[in-house]
């Protein structure tokens, strides 16, 4: 078979997706291996594994399905306060879990806001704990991300569709049949697979908003056989279990999803000439409110609880955030110097198993990525001296998945709409690379570094296994805070660390589009 | 850093330097944070050991007790401080650990033992509620066969919530199930942790959450809050003691030793009351802080012998999750 012409080489995608795979199945490995003991497959996990694919199925549907509508609405009009209202959604994705749980909970809880309302009227309070409180959280948490994800979408239909489509007369319906449906083809199902690996490895969220063990998923399986039986194997044969699932319906979503671009356009600002009628409009407002509403209560809450706090904050606290930005900053060179050939790659038509390999970092336990990488080091350095580039190393892995969620669409873009082009200039190697590829994908870059750095600064991931008193992140100072009693200052610090992710995300994204319609 | 040791070396005291000896002590997160007891503890030792000491955290008790298993025989460690008397059993059966040889005239409401792990503070556990609660249940049953709601631990995840099993299973043994059975519908939630449960009580969302009864001590010291009490129940309550053992393997055993029993002495005792908010293990001669006269004082104090409690556990959290899973 003759190879495809291409501008570059997808060989250091290759490289870089091997590179994930080893480093997600070798720590695997390294834990299997240290295993003793081993109790195999227990009753309750099964149970377990029943509760994980509901809650997590029935996460990602709502998810994605609230975020189309949404998306639709945000795509289609133009407001102020738009861009920040965007940037904001980006928020409860990257607060530490305990500190969101504590904010949503204050809406929506027992002694919530909306309890409180509710019983000033005479009504009962909410009742949130249970199936639809883990799924209301996941919505919380997950929408944004949905919603950022599928509005790229709108984005990357060429406005001159848009304009032709308005002077052939089609009118919103068929609008949606001959321009909107077909991309939700193409990005929908990817959210979904992101979506639903979130929600697999969920754990203190499920737990917590579930109301009790019924909600025990497999991640708190895994944490169990790891703490409290101290069974090596188990954890390892469970962690596997999670891989599997991910790696499949990845795949599952991928190969279904159509990967016919959108077209070529001239990259003229996108004007719509549907959804005029007051009804349309109407509709939108309801979204873009309520959505809004959502997302920003919890947060608002917060921001309440916080703000008194940030006077207690102590040395101690601010050298865990300068830590932080620096994980963060890391982290975020080396998701793109991993999620850039990848995207490459996968845009010139590279095996799915390229991005399936991306998405198996988000099915991973921190906790035996972390243990395995420990079992690793351990023999042949100080884990307390790698405490900061593991950390780094891992949230990147971990972000990995969004990375390419965002990057390769638009990859396969550029690929299509210039990389024949290029080759008939003789335009390939370096010189594709500066000047078609990497301008052309920089919203893109823009938006996935990001959201690595804003996620690398709230996960605690692995850093609990390799922390040293003196080198705490930013999320887990909050966690010591609030062990030590000291919940006022803790949200203060997850405050803190609420605006240092938020502005990390502002500044890559829009550093990204500068010059962009967002 | 790298100055001073280069300064050293131009003044030739490179030797004394480099043998300053370094006794490594695992821990858990909170013993190490700015509030915790290991700054005090880390001045105070070491004014008096001429050595370097290395507090290190590894997560909570059962966290720590993983991480000593994984490094085995390897482990840096010299001292380990932190691990509670559901986990001795567990750990002594690793054979990693030496015997302490501490003497100490302990102050703990039962006679202590152990040769392997000494005792470095305790404490009950408790549900605790607002002052101005009215109908406060006094034991397990009332509390079933009221309306209040609590929050408790999950015992997979957190040392508290094993603590909350072994309390029912020492106070009600084979009728454990049907306490649980009753109280299935008192419980709001359950949490990873101890600091997601306080957070949700002091948030409102249950009346009250296990912790401990010395956790009114916090606020009524640290913050001059007298609303949060601690509910005695008649069944008794049950304790946790904190212990830590000396590391066979380590590279500095009389080092560990001096550790070991300046751990049961006044600069270590006297700081535990307001850091760690527990009783420390050797009442320090100057008394309990002034407040903690204010806590409850149970009747009885229910503790199970390490090994009966390594014995139950599985039993007991296999009762839990049935009632709790209804």
């Amino acid at each position: 078979m003759a190879r495809r012409a291409e501008p570059i080489s997808a060989l250091p995608g290759a490289g870089a997706a091997l590179f994930v795979a080893a480093l997600i199945l070798g720590t695997l490995a390294a834990v299997a291996l240290r295993a003793e003991t081993g109790r195999g497959f227990a009753a309750s996990d099964w149970a377990a594994l029943r509760f994980t694919l509901t809650q997590a199925v029935l996460s990602a549907v709502t998810s994605v399905g609230l975020a189309i509508g949404l998306a639709r609405a945000l795509a289609r009009r133009r407001f102020f306060g738009r861009s920040a209202l965007i940037t904001l959604l980006g928020a409860p994705f990257i607060l530490p879990v305990i500190v969101a749980i504590l904010g949503l909970l204050s809406v929506f809880g027992r002694a919530g806001w909306i309890s409180q309302l509710l019983m000033f009227f005479g009504l009962e309070p909410l009742q949130i704990y249970g199936l639809h409180g883990v799924v209301l959280a996941h919505v919380f948490f997950n929408l944004p991300l949905a919603t950022r994800l599928i509005l790229q979408g709108w984005q990357e239909i060429p406005a001159e569709r848009f304009r032709l489509a308005a002077q052939l007369n089609a009118g919103p319906r068929a609008m949606w049949q001959l321009l909107e449906a077909p991309m939700l083809r193409r990005v929908v199902p990817g959210a979904l697979a992101v979506v639903f690996a979130i929600c697999l490895s969920s754990f203190a969220v499920a737990l917590t908003l579930g109301g009790g063990p019924r909600a025990t998923t497999i991640e708190l399986a895994i944490y169990q056989a790891f703490r409290f039986d101290f069974d090596l194997g188990r954890a390892a044969l469970l962690s596997a279990l999670q891989l599997v699932l991910t790696g499949g319906a990845a795949f599952v979503a991928l190969r279904v999803a159509d990967n016919d671009g959108a077209g070529a356009g001239l990259d003229r600002v996108l004007r719509r000439w549907d959804g005029d009628t007051p009804l349309a409009r109407g509709m939108d407002a309801a979204w873009i409110v309520g959505a809004a509403l959502f997302l920003i209560l919890p947060l608002s809450a917060v921001v309440v609880s916080g703000v008194s706090g940030l006077l207690l904050l102590n040395a101690g606290v601010w050298m865990a955030a300068l830590t932080s930005v620096l994980v963060a900053g890391l982290s975020t060179l080396v998701l793109l110097s991993l999620a850039l050939p990848m995207a490459a790659a996968v845009a010139m038509g590279r095996s799915t198993l390229i991005e399936v390999a991306g998405i198996l970092g988000l099915a991973a336990s921190p906790l035996v990525i972390g243990t395995g990488l420990f079992i690793v080091i351990y023999p042949v350095a100080d884990p307390f001296a790698l405490a900061l580039p593991v950390t780094a190393l891992v949230n990147a892995v971990m972000a990995l998945p969004f990375a390419l969620r965002i990057l390769v669409p638009q990859a396969r873009e550029v690929m299509m709409r210039f990389g024949r082009l290029s080759l008939s200039l003789d335009m390939a190697g370096g010189p594709f690379l500066w000047r078609v590829f990497l301008p052309r994908m920089r919203a893109q870059i823009g938006f996935a570094a990001g959201l690595a750095a804003a996620l690398s600064m709230g996960d605690l991931g692995v850093i609990t296994l390799f922390a040293d008193p003196e080198v705490a992140t930013l999320p887990l100072q909050v966690y010591r805070l609030m062990g030590a009693y000291q919940m006022q200052a803790a949200a203060g610090a997850a405050l803190l660390l609420l605006l240092l992710s938020m502005g990390a995300f502002w500044i890559l994204d829009r550093g990204g589009r500068w010059h962009a319609e967002a | 850093m790298k100055y001073s040791v280069f300064a050293a070396a131009l003044l030739g005291a490179s030797a004394a330097y480099a043998d300053t000896p370094e006794l490594t002590v695992y821990t858990y997160d909170s013993f190490v944070s700015d509030w915790g007891p290991g700054p005090a503890v880390e001045k105070a030792f070491e004014a008096q050991c001429g050595c370097d000491l290395k507090l290190v955290a590894a997560g909570d008790g059962a966290a720590l007790l993983a991480r000593v298993k994984l490094e085995g025989a390897r482990s840096d460690a010299d001292v380990v401080l932190g691990l509670d008397t559901n986990l001795t059993a567990a750990a002594a059966a690793t054979g990693l650990f030496a015997e302490h040889g501490v003497t100490a005239d302990y102050s703990l409401p039962l006679a202590w033992e152990d040769a392997t792990f000494a005792p470095y503070d305790w404490g009950y556990f408790a549900f605790v509620h607002n002052a101005d609660a009215v109908s406060v249940p006094t034991d397990f049953k009332a509390l079933g066969a009221s309306d209040m709601k609590i929050v408790i631990q999950d015992p997979r995840s957190s040392t508290p919530g094993l603590g909350l099993l072994m309390w029912v299973k020492a106070a009600y043994g084979d009728d454990a199930p049907a306490i649980w059975a009753d109280l299935a519908d008192n419980v709001v939630t359950v949490t990873k942790g101890w600091s997601e449960a306080y957070g949700l009580f002091l948030d409102g969302e249950a009346d009250m959450v296990l912790s401990y009864t010395t956790s009114p001590a916090y606020h009524l010291i640290a913050e001059e809050d007298a609303t949060k009490a601690a509910a005695a129940f008649d069944e008794g309550h049950y304790m946790q003691v904190e212990v830590a053992g000396i590391l066979a393997a380590s590279d500095q055993p009389e080092l560990a030793r001096d550790f070991m029993q300046f751990m049961v002495s006044e600069g270590f005792q006297s700081v535990i009351p307001t850091t760690n908010w527990m009783y420390p293990s050797v009442t320090p001669e100057s008394g309990l802080p002034e407040g903690f006269e204010t806590l409850i004082a149970p009747a009885k104090s229910l503790l199970l012998p390490a090994d009966e409690a390594a014995a139950l556990r599985d039993g007991a959290l296999g009762e839990w999750l049935d009632a709790l899973s209804q």
